[in-house]
């Protein structure tokens, strides 16, 4: 991957070999360009980091200050004791949802991208393409039939019930990303464990499983942060503020007539920090990932 | 089209154990299987019925209500202006987010000190819930204490703070700019690794061809980027179609319908008027679109041929 792109832009600049001064000054100027580019991707957290430490007075002040006048760091104490939502219970939901459904997806994901990737059988091109299609309908339409399905089961405003629904919604993704990711790996490689007395279980722990494992790592950091980020079915099927997830109780802050701006800000910064680390985590398989999963 | 590719590389003799592998399949397929079931076929069922049920206001099923549901959905009197808010809603936000995308990833292919920093920086929007990252535009817009107004005004860009989410045009168009600004990201890096991809020999042949950097670009890099540029449209396409939170949070507090896509008028039918049953009719409808949009796109770029 390096080796790639460090050659690209020679190749790309006539005349060559490049003059060493020349290339020199036109990449610092490429990192000035970058420095905007970040600021501009950058800028909606900036005023949100700010904004987190400002009053509440000073937060609804008119014109409006750009840096707090008093800084108030005790937003991200005093926000946890909050007439608008119980936080912590929010926090634990968002963490439980996303593990279980994560956890869950992969599960159901696994075993059908690697028989579908080593097998050809009739019914399964349709697999594949159920699998997609139920990435195009949306939790918020069928929100009325899951709800009476979990009234049914008993399972309504649970954390298990979002637990289902994220690890449902998230399968195509995973399917998708793992099949190309298991048909990346000629058959003879198993084979080839096979022949050298591996059981099925074995050549599949110690030969697959390091093969496929970037794929693994980006599917499952994909999949937790969409049921991290999830709104729209929370919304509407978990009517308990207790259960409710960080993105739900986040707009409890927002009034119509009265807002808590700097908790609104706080909670948003918690909820994305750790997914902003863990994404950065895989930032290296990311541009790989995508392209096993998706261009081949 | 569905069974084209799987038949091709299979040899006759082969046919008798593909039929016996459907068996085999099904404990590897069956908790994907029993998940799509019971989360998505049944509510998706469920939906289909109740788009020709009669339900109340309470949840009362008062019999079969035939096309009435349909007919009362393309009897909306703002319904013409949703559909058309719609197709603008996602051939816009997804154009747009491709072609500044394109530039951006072309961009952050080339080397220089502190790309590393500046690709993990555009992760950011992405990785951030979309609710997040639209309530700071509804704070940043405000016309009294919204700080993006501010800056917009001493910059010089307006004469005065303009209240941006206050009518539904401004609206509309403030949230698909959000919606680009929260889909570059993914799509930037698709296509990025899409350019990587493509080799040194490749480039190195064009220009020993004598091409020029406009004519690699268009007929070398461009043409196998199509691929990654297929897949970052239909996931976008989808994404866009569905999304609720950019609109629900920027423009739902404006009266009215004129900044509503058909997604987030099937949220207000069930949240404000709580028509089960009309939302369930736009439901279906909403659902044929995507699925006629996402076929007919498969059927002309053909991105998911194995070949």
């Amino acid at each position: 991957m390096t080796t790639l792109t460090e050659r690209l832009p020679s190749t790309v600049d006539a005349p060559r070999p490049p003059k060493r001064g020349r290339g020199q000054r036109k990449r610092w100027e490429l990192t000035a360009v970058g420095v905007i580019v970040a600021l501009v991707f950058l800028f909606p957290y900036i005023v949100m980091l700010i904004g987190s430490l400002k009053s509440r007075p000073e937060i609804l002040q008119v014109p409006p200050t750009y840096l707090p006048q008093e800084w108030h760091p005790e937003n991200y104490v005093n926000m946890w004791n909050t007439p608008e939502t119980p936080l912590g219970s929010n926090l634990l939901s968002t963490v439980v949802i996303s593990l279980g459904g994560t956890a869950l997806a992969l599960l159901a994901a696994l075993p059908a991208a690697y028989f579908t990737a080593r097998h050809n059988f009739r019914l399964k091109m349709p697999f594949l393409l159920l699998v997609l299609i139920t990435q195009m309908l949306q939790p918020t339409v069928l929100a009325s039939g899951l709800f009476r399905e979990f009234v049914t089961l008993g399972l309504n405003d649970t954390l298990f019930s979002m637990i289902l629904v994220n690890a449902a919604f998230n399968l195509s993704f995973a399917v998708w990303i793992m099949h190309s990711f298991f048909r990346g790996v000629p058959k003879e490689i198993e084979e080839a464990a096979w022949l050298d007395g591996c059981t099925r279980t074995q050549s599949m722990r110690r030969v697959m499983l390091p093969l496929v494992w970037p794929g693994i790592v980006t599917t499952v950091i994909f999949t937790f942060i969409a049921c991290w980020n999830e709104f729209a079915a929370s919304l509407i099927l978990l009517p308990t503020d207790t259960n409710q997830p960080l993105t739900v109780a986040l707009t409890k802050f927002v009034g119509q007539y009265d807002s808590a701006w700097q908790y609104v800000f706080g909670v948003s910064l918690i909820g994305i920090l750790p997914v902003v680390i863990l994404f950065s985590m895989i930032e290296k398989h990311l541009v790989a990932g995508l392209t096993a999963g998706g261009v081949k | 089209m569905s069974d084209a590719p799987s038949t091709v590389d299979v040899k006759p003799r082969k046919r008798k154990a593909r039929r016996e592998t459907t068996l085999q399949a099904l404990p590897w397929l069956a908790p994907a299987l029993i998940l799509i079931g019971g989360v998505v076929i049944y509510p998706a069922g469920y939906m289909i019925y109740t788009s020709f049920r009669d339900i109340t206001r309470f949840g009362t099923d008062r019999g079969w209500a035939g096309w009435t549901n349909y007919e009362a959905v393309f009897n909306l009197a703002h319904l013409p202006k949703v559909f058309l808010n719609t197709g603008v809603w996602v051939v816009g936000v997804v154009a747009v987010s491709i072609a500044l995308s394109m530039v951006l990833a072309q961009f952050l292919n080339k080397r220089f000190p502190g790309r590393r920093v500046v690709r993990l920086v555009i992760i950011v929007p992405w990785a951030a819930s979309v609710v997040m990252t639209s309530t700071i535009f509804v704070y940043g817009l405000d016309p009294f204490y919204g700080i993006i107004n501010r800056l917009l005004t001493d910059v010089g860009l307006i004469s005065e703070p303009y209240g941006f989410l206050k009518n539904a045009t401004a609206g509309f168009f403030s949230a698909a700019a959000v919606a680009v600004f929260v889909s570059v990201p993914f799509t930037t890096f698709v296509i990025l690794s899409g350019l990587q991809t493509i080799s040194d020999d490749t480039l190195e042949a064009a220009q020993i061809d004598g091409a020029s950097r406009t004519q690699t670009y268009w007929q070398v890099v461009f043409p196998m980027l199509r691929p990654a540029l297929a897949v970052a449209t239909i996931i976008n396409v989808i994404n866009v179609f569905n999304s609720l939170p950019i609109l629900r949070t920027m423009t739902g507090a404006i009266p009215g319908y004129d900044a509503d896509t058909t997604t987030t008028l099937t949220f207000k039918i069930i949240q404000a008027d709580r028509q089960i049953d009309t939302a369930s009719a736009l439901s279906v409808i909403n659902f044929l679109v995507v699925l006629v949009v996402i076929g007919v796109y498969l059927r002309v770029v053909r991105p998911m041929r194995e070949d």
